[in-house]
């Protein structure tokens, strides 16, 4: 047997096995535990708590997120031992399991409290998953850049903070001293006058029985010790000795494997099949029909795709077999068209009279963008291993959402979500999209024919053709300015809306906007890309805020400044980004330097791209300096390697990602027409940030919005060239360079 | 059945013909740390050893590894308590995020540095410009080579 049982659901053996739960999940209506070591007591405020303290006195934060290089476990559990004052080098953590114990509270609430009313992503949601999660608690999401502002901040600081005032108490009850003269430090609570120490392991049984305080003093920012340090992650060592378990490596007794095929075109059905054993290969054990989709089972991967590579399958036709790309960008077009004409788009805001506004401007710029769908690339090829068996599903995966796996394949199989177990394992690459179960719903529809565990492995292929898609958009936008160059008026329409809500919001002070949307059919399938519609509302309002300050004859930088001047933040972001990119120093020619800054997930983030564009009209990124405000950052060096990572994911979309249909189908299969962003291709990145007083921002989608204008902004900067639709390699820049030299 | 000697190891496996390396490795050896990704050689992420060179296990028939020295991630430490150099730089830069790519670069940059102890940036570029990293974190990989070549000169007295 290998390492599978190592992060294997928690049992309550595991819990009562010689350790002591001190932390307890505390939220109405929940009076009586499922889980045997856990009581919640009535009546009290929601959050969830969840920390334990062993005989050795190690404290084990356990954390309901899942980890995909974010480093959450590591920082969740910083936060949690700040507030306890334990002793860092003795913390371990759990990733909690999926169970309903351990939905995500705090996620929802950290929304509630935010906003008054819940997200509208809540309600609109991939196969109405969020939403059945939400009512019946099957919400256990890692993203919206939410973790550490909302678990960390409400239930981990907490749960930290009321076991530290828990074992004060047990120990100022068992001293008979008061609870004034202890100190907390390092797991460990000490009298100073009379000398009288104890560790919180000796403290923890009777500290237990203490009424568990709701409302914990937490710490004030300068009595921080953990918090504000960045500690080597958890998951780190594991990483670079092939020891760290992605879903794609669990390894069962008697697992078979299968690979799949769905339709090229999206939803068609299975016409004609041959599910006879073939004989060119051997171990292939099973082929089967899904209807919407063919799956070989062999004794190895590469058994199985061979086998399905050489299988006739026949698709039924369906009316989207000739669908093509400008077909769709065209239908786009006509509904906005339409819907204008019609009174037909929807509002996403309005502000003051813009039509009016419209008759006194002394210029008017009206321009039209362009975006197109993107696929995740995870690096680890989307699985899922399955074991249907004595009335039980068990799965193991790499999910952003476990508990809504194991709500969809309890539905699935009409089976208690009890009996349905999700062993959640390392995610090699999330982005959004492992939020989604499809592949989990195909691994247990195979396995269920099968007798034996059948770890089911997307190839590449599969997964650039069957991704869900970060919406292509068509975007027009028109703005009047004032003789002095000021925008009076804004009216904006473009394609779909899905969240968050506020993401096509401008961060301008412009007195009249009207800003709209179309929503029509839409063939591809959607999914959450990371910071979703904050990736095209980025390009757009920084590429034209930026189209509108050359109009002004205005530097861009000084002009978004001048247009910001309420939000002190904002502009202290973009001082920050003029410093330390010496914006107004002089760069070779055929360079251009760019900025672009947006808010996103809590976090302002500005990047200032330096580019040069050679003879070939090639670009070049060299340089990206990248400021910003998320409040307190908990993990600086983490926090870090988020901005950098998102980056190069949002470049890699920008410079040369597109996902196109034609004949129905996904055009691209593999990173050879999908490329992305290599070693030798990426900038030298440098992040500042700015410790401001503020409460944590997010920090693993608010630096993708703004790499795209920011680049394209240099590019204009460079040439004279502006780039109205991604992906940059879609627009010759030979022809601007040579107007240039 | 095919013969392998894998990480010193000798492997008797019963592949089918045509049947690249990577399967072998991942399935019937269970050395899981060598990642499939793309399964045409445009990512890394099954990068092994052969002979100490590089290549790209998703592509190479496993035939043809008969009679040579396969390494794999799991192999390259020189002891059960000690990692390579560049592992360990890789922990001090705290390289990884996701961490599946990290087997093949890690691999990839182990050989680039068995060859040129002491790689220039442009060096660097092209012999770990074959590694896909969709985290992104190229800025840390090339610290950590740095890093890693830095210690290799003065391995009596690691930088940490």
């Amino acid at each position: 047997m290998k390492k599978w049982t190592r992060r294997a659901f928690i049992s309550a053996g595991v819990l009562a096995g010689g350790t002591l739960v001190l932390g307890i999940a505390i939220r109405p209506g929940n009076r009586s535990s499922k889980v045997a070591g856990f009581i919640a007591d009535e009546g009290e405020t929601v959050m969830n708590i969840w920390l334990k303290i062993s005989p050795d006195n190690t404290v084990t934060a356990i954390i309901p997120h899942a980890e995909m290089g974010q480093g959450v476990h590591t920082t969740l559990a910083m936060m949690l031992a700040d507030e306890m004052d334990a002793d860092w080098s003795t913390v371990r953590f759990l990733e909690a399991p999926a169970h309903k114990e351990y939905a995500n509270f705090t996620f929802l609430k950290g929304f509630i409290v935010g906003n008054s009313e819940l997200p509208k992503f809540l309600d609109e949601s991939i196969n109405g998953v969020f939403l059945t999660a939400v009512k019946s608690l099957n919400f256990q999401i890692t993203g919206g850049s939410a973790s550490v502002r909302f678990t960390g901040q409400q239930a981990m600081r907490i749960a930290g903070a009321a076991a530290k005032s828990m074992l004060l108490q047990a120990a100022a009850e068992s001293w008979k001293v008061p609870v004034a003269e202890l100190k907390a430090q390092n797991s460990r609570i000490t009298h100073e006058a009379t000398k009288k120490t104890a560790t919180y392991a000796e403290l923890a049984p009777a500290a237990a029985k203490i009424k568990k305080p709701t409302h914990p003093k937490l710490k004030s920012r300068n009595e921080f010790t953990i918090i504000g340090t960045s500690k080597p992650r958890f998951d780190i060592p594991e990483k670079v000795t092939g020891e760290a378990q992605f879903g794609i490596d669990v390894v069962l007794p008697e697992m078979k494997y299968a690979t799949i095929r769905s339709s090229p075109v999206f939803g068609a059905k299975v016409k004609s099949v041959d599910t006879s054993i073939p004989s060119a290969i051997s171990g292939i054990l099973k082929i089967i029909n899904l209807e919407n989709a063919v799956a070989v089972i062999g004794d190895g991967y590469w058994q199985a795709k061979t086998t399905l590579d050489n299988l006739a399958i026949e698709f039924h036709t369906t009316e989207n077999n000739t669908l093509s790309q400008d077909q769709i960008i065209s239908g786009y077009r006509n509904a906005m068209t339409t819907d204008l004409a019609d009174g037909n788009l929807d509002t996403h805001s309005k502000k003051g009279d813009v039509s009016a506004a419209f008759e006194e401007a002394d210029s008017i710029i009206e321009v039209e963008y362009q975006l197109p769908f993107l696929a995740h690339a995870t690096m680890e090829p989307i699985n899922c291993t399955a074991w249907v068996h004595d009335g039980k599903c068990e799965l193991w995966c790499g999910s952003q959402n476990p508990l809504g796996v194991r709500a969809e394949i309890a539905d699935l199989l009409d089976f208690d979500p009890e009996n349905v177990i999700v062993n959640n394992q390392l995610l090699g690459g999330g982005f959004g999209r492992r939020s989604e179960s499809d592949v989990m719903k195909q691994a247990v529809l195979i396995a269920k024919e099968v007798d034996f565990p059948v770890k089911l492995i997307w190839s590449r292929e599969e997964d650039t053709q069957h991704d869900v898609y970060r919406e292509a958009t068509l975007s027009r936008i028109k703005a009047g300015l004032d003789q002095a160059g000021n925008p009076i008026a804004y009216d904006h329409q473009f394609i779909f809306k899905h969240h968050p809500p506020e993401a096509a919001d401008i961060p301008y002070d412009v007195p009249n906007q009207l800003i709209r949307y179309s929503s029509p059919p839409s063939y591809v399938p959607w999914g959450n890309w990371r910071s979703v519609d904050h990736s095209t509302h980025g390009f757009l309002t920084e590429s034209f805020i930026d189209e509108l300050a050359f109009a002004a004859k205005k530097d861009p930088l000084i002009f978004r400044k001048n247009l910001s001047k309420n939000n002190s933040r904002f502009q202290a972001v973009l001082d920050l980004a003029k410093e330390k990119s010496n914006w107004e120093k002089a760069l070779p020619s055929n360079w251009g330097r760019g900025i672009a800054i947006a808010q996103s997930f809590g976090t302002i983030v500005a990047e200032v791209a330096e580019v040069e564009i050679t003879v070939d009209g090639n670009v070049k990124v060299h340089r990206v300096v990248c400021a910003v405000d998320a409040g307190l950052v908990v993990h600086p060096n983490g926090f870090i390697a988020q901005m950098e990572s998102g980056i190069i994911y949002g470049l890699s979309a920008a410079m040369t990602g597109e996902i196109t249909i034609e004949n129905g189908a996904v055009s691209q299969n593999n990173f050879h027409n999908y490329p992305v962003t290599r070693l030798n291709e990426a900038p030298v990145i440098e992040t500042y940030i700015i410790n401001s007083d503020n409460p944590p921002g997010g920090g693993g989608e608010p630096s993708t919005p703004v790499i795209a204008p920011a680049v394209t902004n240099a590019i204009f900067n460079a040439t004279g060239k502006r780039i109205r639709q991604l992906p940059i390699s879609k627009n010759d820049l030979k022809e601007s360079i040579r107007q240039t030299t | 059945m095919i013969k392998l000697t894998i990480n010193g190891k000798d492997h008797s496996v019963d592949a089918p013909q045509g049947m690249p390396l990577l399967w072998v490795i991942r399935e019937q050896c269970e050395l899981t740390g060598t990642k499939f990704g793309c399964g045409i050689a445009q990512c890394g992420a099954c990068t092994v050893h052969m002979d100490g060179k590089p290549i790209r296990s998703c592509i190479t028939p496993a035939t043809s590894a008969e009679g040579k020295n396969i390494t794999t991630i799991e192999g390259i430490a020189p002891d059960e308590r000690t990692l390579h150099i560049v592992q360990q730089a890789w922990i001090t830069e705290q390289t990884p995020q996701c961490g599946y790519c990290q087997s093949g670069q890690i691999m990839s940059a182990v050989a680039l540095l068995n060859e040129n102890p002491a790689p220039s940036d442009e060096e660097i570029e092209q012999a770990m410009s074959g590694n896909i990293c969709r985290c992104g974190m190229y800025s840390r990989i090339k610290s950590a080579i740095k890093l890693a070549s830095e210690n290799l000169q003065s391995s009596s007295n690691p930088k940490t």
